[in-house]
């Protein structure tokens, strides 16, 4: 009789004696910012092709990558989803790990916006509010001093009298990424924070650092989960602004009011043609490897870029995506598998 | 020598001081004592109220928020398949008629949708572009699926029943109005007059949504298309692996443990090894399945029997300890009489000790598979949660390599998505995870009576 002495080595042998199998799906993963549009296209390629649904997963756009770096072969993904343009380090790590040619599309454009409940007090948001509001240290008088707003009236004068409580996304979503470069560094900037750090007699590196450092006093709060947890949260504290995507706001304009930014409201269209300051592009990432190995991936990708679905009209336009201006340069890119080149930072 | 008189010998009864006070009489020592045994009742009663109380809340408002889900929002559409945009040189061959995509249906669709308005007599001032804001996304792949299976209904006006979008049934069931969709741009009031024409005309209806617990997941803009039906299938795949390798290898390894292995350090080390296994979180299992099933094993991601193995391992410390104890339970005088008329160790084991085990067995195995079957962390990192429950298998042995998700993954992806519809389907979901658990658990109870046996 065959005694076990210890399961895990019984389960190992089973697994063992599988023999690989090969995979006949796309496998994609990455940010859930890109996941709803990926969803979208992963549907309509498996009703209109004849491979099978793509499997698409999110995670984030940094676990996303990582997971992309890990290798080429079947038991890797193909596609890694990105609401920020790869890393210089993170495109090393592909290099060091084998996955050296890299197909890089943008689909298109995102918007970020600021939303509080719906029936609160609305807002008319610029940068150098959210900087004064969230940074560790503001300029007062002339003086680098530690934070001493509680209230958005201590901001500015027009915002409403409401204590500041912020929720922004964590550092592992890509939209914090754009966030503090299009709203926190422009406020520093702007109010002379940055100015004022260099005057300290810091470099513009350790300066930059110095303007993203937030405040740590509770008022403003990373989410790491979804939007969902956002909105959650803003409803738990109706005096709480948070940070969306264009997309989950206008599913949920029942429940959030949406703040302009400098002036303008954001919307599809002022996204596109510029207006709406607070934008950024939306990738995702093919390992060349993988085309003609796993079966429907060109076709997939392909499909994503095509008029029909990531055009001005097509499906992701309706669900929130900016469409790209430069699509048909996009096309070239993956019809030609253009290999991307080592990212500058 | 019974009948001795019992105070016969030790003579007359000492005289013992005796209390002033008869014991029928409760003194206030013996009222306290009543009176913390009344409180402690209190206590335990109140506690059960409470957890009563808990308990009907959360049911209560799982029914309330997921009943919505069963229903859903029907419309017959009558689509003139004109032959001209699908099959312009006549045929009828399903090659050429796949070649026109779900895009190509959009006009069949939107000419369709305008004779229904117009046949309500609805006046409006939305566009003709704008009216398939009525109807799910999906409605083009439905009838393209429609017409490539029977190419015949090409050039015929066919009578399809389609599903209107969420926001179109959310406001059938009462969870969207007029005014929450003042600032929507997926659907606009006016959409609605039309809506209330379509339901006074029984074009528009509401019925019970089978598909919901057949179907498959669909992507963000089709939360009406959505059913847990994929998922469930994934789960039990999931526990059929779980069963067919925890149950064995768990009851061998106990059987051995309990009653074969020598007492030594090695076994103590392996004893104590599987009491911590119980104890570590489910994520680390999942790590494990990656590194070890995927990564080294080549196993396929996303798939049924992965996350079947990596459910094994964390169900099997549960089975070891459970039949462990139901062995040590079994009377130690049936293992001796059985080898007292000479069945040997193994005979004594297998034919006796067993079957009496078998109900304490079977009740940590469903113990165990209940947790299984309610995990979602160890599926993250196997590629299990996500838009994956999307495809039924192809065949019964397909069921445990082709991707697939699990009901609890399915529901907290569907609460992750943007669209207040998936939250109620999120909701729904939960009421058939609960009644699929409620079946398990029926089955345990059923198996128990069965084998249950008294000595």
């Amino acid at each position: 009789m065959f005694h076990v002495k210890h399961p895990l080595t019984a389960v190992a042998l089973i697994a063992l004696a599988t023999p690989a199998l090969a995979r006949d799906n796309v496998q994609v993963a990455g940010s859930s910012t890109v996941l709803p549009y990926a969803t979208i296209v992963a549907e309509a390629f498996g009703e209109n092709f004849d491979f099978p649904t793509p499997v698409v997963e999110g995670g984030g756009t940094g676990a996303g990558l990582a997971r992309f770096c890990e290798g080429v072969g079947e038991n890797q993904i193909d596609i890694a989803n990105a609401s920020r343009p790869m890393r210089a380090g993170e495109f090393e790590t592909c290099q060091a790990n084998g996955v050296t040619d890299i197909v890089e599309v943008r689909i298109g454009y995102d918007g970020i916006v600021f939303a509080s409940q719906a029936g609160g007090a609305s807002f008319a948001f610029t940068p150098e509010h959210w900087y004064n509001a969230l940074a560790a240290q503001v300029v007062q008088d002339g003086q680098l001093v530690a934070n001493p707003n509680t209230n958005w009236s201590q901001v500015d004068a027009a915002l409403p009298d409401q204590e500041i409580l912020a929720f922004i996304p964590g550092t592992k979503h890509g939209t914090r990424e754009v966030f503090e470069e299009r709203v926190i560094l422009e406020g520093c900037e702007s109010t002379g924070a940055m100015e004022a750090f260099v005057a300290s007699g810091m470099d513009e590196d350790a300066a930059e650092e110095a303007c993203l450092t937030l405040r740590t006093d509770g008022l403003s709060n990373d989410i790491d989960g979804d939007y969902n947890e956002t909105l959650a949260r803003l409803e738990a504290n109706p005096t709480g602004v948070g940070v969306f995507g264009l997309a989950f706001y206008e599913n949920n304009t029942d429940r959030l009011q949406v703040a302009t930014m400098s002036g303008v409201t954001p919307s599809t269209e002022s996204i596109a043609s510029g207006e709406y300051p607070v934008s950024r592009p939306l990738f995702f990432y093919i390992k060349k490897a993988h085309f003609g190995v796993i079966p429907g991936l060109k076709e997939y990708a392909e499909f994503f870029v095509s008029d029909d679905i990531a055009g001005e009209g097509g499906p992701l336009a309706e669900y929130g995506l900016v469409s790209d201006p430069e699509l048909a340069s996009v096309q070239q890119v993956v019809a030609d598998e253009t290999v991307m080149t080592a990212p500058a930072n | 020598m019974t009948d001795l008189p019992l105070n016969g010998a030790a003579g007359a009864i000492p005289d013992f001081p005796r209390p002033a006070r008869s014991i029928l009489e409760t003194d206030a020592r013996t009222r306290a004592r009543n009176r913390a045994e009344a409180r402690f009742r209190a206590y335990g009663l109140a506690a059960l109220l409470v957890g009563l109380f808990f308990l009907v809340l959360l049911l209560g408002s799982i029914l309330w928020n997921g009943m919505g889900a069963f229903m859903q929002t029907r419309m017959t559409l009558e689509v003139e398949l004109l032959e001209s945009e699908l099959d312009p040189e006549g045929t009828r061959d399903p090659a050429v008629l796949a070649e026109t995509s779900t895009f190509g249906y959009g006009d069949l669709i939107e000419a369709a949708l305008v004779r229904t308005v117009a046949a309500t007599g609805v006046q409006t001032g939305l566009e003709a572009g704008d009216l398939d804001d009525l109807l799910s996304s999906g409605t083009a792949a439905r009838i393209r699926d429609a017409v490539i299976a029977d190419p015949s209904l090409v050039g015929q006006t066919v009578t399809f029943d389609v599903l209107p979008s969420s926001r179109v049934d959310g406001y059938i069931k009462g969870r969207v109005t007029r005014e929450s969709l003042a600032n929507d741009k997926n659907l606009s009031p006016e959409h609605l007059d039309i809506v209330d024409a379509l339901v006074a005309q029984g074009t528009l209806d509401r019925g019970f949504n089978l598909s919901f617990i057949t179907g498959a997941d669909a992507s963000e803009k089709r939360p009406e298309e959505a059913g847990i039906g994929v998922a469930m299938i994934g789960s039990f795949y999931m526990m059929l692996v779980v069963l067919g390798l925890s149950l064995p290898i768990g009851v061998a390894a106990s059987i051995y443990l309990e009653e074969f292995a020598p007492k030594n350090r090695f076994t103590d080390l392996i004893e104590v090894n599987i009491a911590n296994l119980a104890a570590v979180p489910s994520i680390v299992y999942g790590i494990l399945g990656l590194a070890v099933f995927i990564q080294f094993a080549g196993l396929p991601q996303s798939a049924p029997l992965v996350g079947g193995l990596v459910l094994t391992l964390l169900t099997l410390p549960t089975i070891i300890i459970a039949t462990r104890a139901s062995l040590r339970a079994v009377p130690p005088s049936i293992r001796d009489a059985a080898l007292g008329v000479g069945a040997s160790k193994m005979q004594a084991v297998f034919h006796h000790v067993l079957p009496l085990a078998v109900p304490g067995i079977m009740t940590g195995t469903i113990i165990g598979m209940a947790h299984a079957l309610g995990e979602t962390a160890p599926l993250l990192l196997i590629g299990m949660v996500g838009f994956v429950a999307s495809n039924y298998p192809g065949g019964v042995l397909d069921g445990f390599t082709s991707p697939n998700s699990a009901m609890p993954a399915q529901i907290y992806e569907w609460a992750k998505r943007a669209d207040p519809a998936f939250y109620e389907r999120a909701w729904g979901g939960i009421i058939v995870l609960l009644v699929f658990l409620l079946v398990m658990n029926l089955m345990a109870v059923l198996v128990r009576r069965r084998f249950e046996r008294r000595w």
